[in-house]
């Protein structure tokens, strides 16, 4: 062969071996650190797997934040305004955390349906909401308008 | 009246861009001297309308005309000067008219600095520029105009500026980072010019290198006052999260870094020029991609802008025309432009592909960690997220892979070279590494940690290969200040930035290993050790600022007994627009950083959450970065693109090839 082909030839090899092993490094990679996004919906509804990364988002429930006195722990639950879900978190909340906020909280579910969660996002300015919050809530919106249609047609 | 004269000032350069990426174009093709020519005058037309429209929009800011929508969403009568000014660019409107404003000052600098450059050239470059220029004007005068009003109903004041953004980090970060985004058009311009003209030889790739090597300079400063930014204002700790935001300013200066080490071979060798083309395309392509995932809003991110789906809608058809359009091109013209020089398998041409496989293929993975949730969505399987796991479980391998290579590298030899040569040069460097990396990581106290030592051991591989370079270049040298004096400021400029990246490599796996952070409830007088420091809480007061008022938490950090510095952290409310932000109180050092910041209050005997962190040799992540930058920006000052301005025209006319120029 051609010595210059046969450089070639070399270099295609050592391009596809190393690629794969890229490919191999990053399906690797994936499979344990990819957690998918529930509404509150989903969750009380079963749908989120417990025992697993997920996260979950929401509007924070006006009222429901309750700090623990001797320790970082706090409560609060998480509303689509169809179902709610609790979380508990150790820690230290966003600056922009709040009642009647949008926030996302990464973390897993336990037997009892409160997520025990690990990270908690909030919102970082006033005009800006999380897309999967943002289109949660809308779903869900949707969601009740077409019952109270239902509801109107039935009577 | 200021602001509609700055409106239409950016309309006229609008004009003058769509003028210059058609008529000088049209010169080049049909050999028009006359139209070739007008190319830099629209250039510096161009840079005097957006330079004022820019002016305009600042003049808005500093008066406070809350009629105009970006200054009464942006801005606060409260607010100081400084941040007035740099509000300018704290939001999607303005950061856009910056970056045009950014985009007209590399086309002006391509047009002075480059008087030596044949005219057919310029007279391309400068019309590609001028296209991507059209772009963004057309993209900020369509979608996002900075000079809208609130006429009527104007407030009587402003919103104010997102206190984040109230901070000396983001007055300098946006235009260092936008500087290196639109220095990679500089390149990319050259590239299209090359391909349009069916010329790739060393001399367009001596021209093309010092625009590069600068742009990825401002790119790599861009990207560290980011880190920095974060790690000092965004009150957690973190220097860099793999979020998607910074992903997009990460990926161009992934493929920027294969680029300017593609350049080098391509000028020195007249090697892999159709693939230092297609790097160029690819890395400006990233840089509109970034502009796309920040502006569109597609992507969850603490940076993003406000979600429009018309932003989103004009990238991404830009860049599709962008990457379609160069892609076409290079298609039909890089087989007219492909090289035939060989190379042995054991040559510095080889180590120079290595870096570029790794390069593109971190790039790729960190691109597809991006798209990922993109993709996932767009095939209706769930809203997916990808987490800092994914990226550090790729990316980490894949730098320790071209490690061993980055030093053998500076001691190897174009065409040709031996392993017996490199085990000669490199048993040295070799045994002092090892013997560092063995030593160096029993110096703190604790278990011996296995990844310090692997960095080490790869931080000093690369160090002590660059110092071997080094001493055999000033091993001729009558004296060694003599030796020192003879060498060309692009090899200082290389040296610097391998220094600067090995002390990035120690830096980073150090502060993640070591670092401690401790999250706890702390009552006035209390006190808490950690990593030998103890920080006793004084008492929490409060204090006031021109436009906030906030708690601070008094701190005494003692080591032996001994006071080592006084931290006062703060919780501040802005009062404009009722937000919380905490201020992180930090004693910076050279082996450590200490860091307080404050949560809520807990409790009623006024407790706050507080959070301790000890980052050791956190500093070296940034001041590698530093070094990194400074390397790109000395390549420039090297006398070979001096010199060139008087031969390339020469060279150019008698068409000549030169491979192999030393």
């Amino acid at each position: 062969m051609h010595p210059v082909r046969k450089q070639r030839l070399y270099l295609v090899l050592f391009l596809v071996f190393f690629s794969s092993a890229a490919v191999g490094l990053v399906a690797y990679a994936l499979r344990g650190n990819i957690n998918l996004f529930y509404p509150p919906v989903e969750v009380v509804a079963g749908l989120a797997p417990v025992g697993q990364n997920m996260r979950l988002g929401g509007m924070v429930v006006e009222g429901s934040i309750q700090r623990s006195s001797d320790s970082l722990e706090v409560r609060f639950d998480v509303t689509d305004f169809e179902a709610v879900v609790s979380v508990v978190y150790t820690g230290i909340l966003p600056d922009l955390f709040g009642e009647g906020q949008g926030a996302v909280a990464a973390g897993k579910l336990d037997e009892n349906g409160v997520l025990q969660a690990t990270e908690v996002l909030a919102k970082h300015d006033e005009n800006y909401m999380p897309p999967e919050v943002a289109e949660a809530l809308a779903a869900s919106k949707a969601r009740m308008a077409e019952q109270a249609a239902q509801q109107e047609y039935a009577q | 009246m200021i602001p509609e004269f700055g409106h239409f000032a950016l309309i006229l350069a609008l004009c003058l861009s769509v003028l210059l990426s058609t008529v000088p174009l049209w010169g080049a093709w049909r050999g028009n001297a006359t139209a070739m020519a007008l190319a830099p005058n629209l250039a510096i037309g161009i840079l005097v309308f957006s330079a004022i429209s820019f002016a305009c929009l600042t003049y808005a800011f500093m008066q406070d005309d809350f009629s105009v929508e970006v200054v009464a969403n942006n801005s606060n009568s409260l607010l100081p000067w400084y941040y007035k000014f740099s509000a300018v660019w704290g939001n999607h409107e303005g950061s856009l008219l910056l970056w045009i404003l950014i985009m007209s000052v590399w086309t002006c600098a391509v047009a002075v600095f480059s008087p030596q450059l044949p005219l057919v050239m310029l007279a391309r470059v400068l019309g590609v520029m001028g296209f991507v220029g059209v772009g963004f004007m057309a993209f900020s005068l369509f979608t996002s105009n900075p000079f809208a009003r609130l006429l009527p109903g104007t407030p009587m004041d402003g919103q104010d500026l997102n206190p984040l953004l109230q901070d000396f980090g983001l007055i300098i970060h946006p235009p260092l980072l936008y500087m290196g985004y639109v220095g990679f058009s500089v390149a990319f311009a050259f590239a299209i010019a090359a391909l349009l003209g069916g010329r790739l030889d060393a001399a367009w790739a001596r021209w093309s290198r010092p625009w590069t090597n600068v742009a990825w300079a401002f790119l790599t400063l861009g990207i560290m006052l980011g880190s920095w930014w974060a790690y000092y204002e965004l009150g957690w700790g973190g220097w860099w999260f793999w979020d998607p935001v910074e992903n997009a300013s990460f990926m161009p200066w992934l493929a920027g870094t294969a680029l300017i080490h593609s350049l080098a071979a391509t000028e020195k060798r007249g090697l892999f020029k159709s693939w230092t083309v297609l790097l160029a395309i690819f890395a400006f392509s990233l840089v509109l991609l970034g502009a796309f995932l920040v502006r569109s809003g597609v992507l969850t991110s603490v940076h993003a802008f406000a979600t429009d789906p018309a932003r989103g809608l004009f990238v991404l058809v830009f860049l599709g025309i962008v990457v379609g359009g160069s892609l076409v091109l290079y298609a039909l013209r890089a087989p007219a432009v492909s090289s035939r020089v060989g190379f042995a398998w054991l040559s510095r041409e080889s180590l120079l592909l290595v870096n570029n496989v790794v390069f593109l293929v971190a790039t790729l993975t960190v691109l597809f960690g991006t798209l990922f949730p993109l993709l996932m969505d767009a095939l209706g399987q769930g809203k997916y997220s990808v987490g800092p796991p994914y990226f550090n479980a790729v990316f980490v391998p894949l730098m320790a892979l071209l490690m061993p290579f980055m030093g053998i590298g500076p001691v190897s030899r174009w065409k040709q070279d031996s392993v017996n040569r490199w085990k000669a040069e490199l048993m040295l460097p070799a045994i002092a590494t090892v013997i560092c990396a063995l030593t160096l990581p029993l110096l703190h106290d604790g278990d011996y940690n296995l990844w310090v030592a692997l960095a080490i051991l790869l931080a000093g591989w690369v160090t002590f290969g660059m110092l071997r370079d080094l001493a055999n270049r000033l091993r001729n040298a009558s004296s060694i200040g003599a030796g020192l004096r003879r060498l060309a400021p692009s090899y200082w400029g290389m040296f610097t930035a391998h220094i600067g990246f090995a002390i990035t490599v120690i830096g980073v796996v150090v502060t993640s290993q070591f670092n401690i952070e401790h999250d706890l409830k702390m009552s006035p007088g209390s006190s808490e050790t950690i990593a030998g420091y103890e920080f006793r809480l004084l008492d929490v007061r409060g204090v006031q600022g021109p436009n906030w008022v906030a708690d601070e938490a008094r701190f005494i950090v003692y080591r032996d007994g001994r006071e080592v510095v006084r931290l006062a952290p703060q919780k501040r409310r802005y009062l404009a627009s009722g937000d919380v932000m905490t201020e992180a109180a930090i004693d910076d050092g050279l082996f450590r950083d200490l860091f307080v910041a404050m949560g809520e209050p807990v409790g009623t005997d006024g407790a706050w959450a507080i959070r301790l962190h000890y980052k050791p040799f956190v500093r070296w992540m940034w001041g590698g970065s530093v070094l990194m930058a400074l390397g790109g920006f000395m390549t420039v000052a090297d006398r070979r693109y001096r010199r060139q301005r008087s031969s390339a025209r020469e060279s150019l006319r008698q068409g000549e090839v030169r491979g192999a120029q030393a």
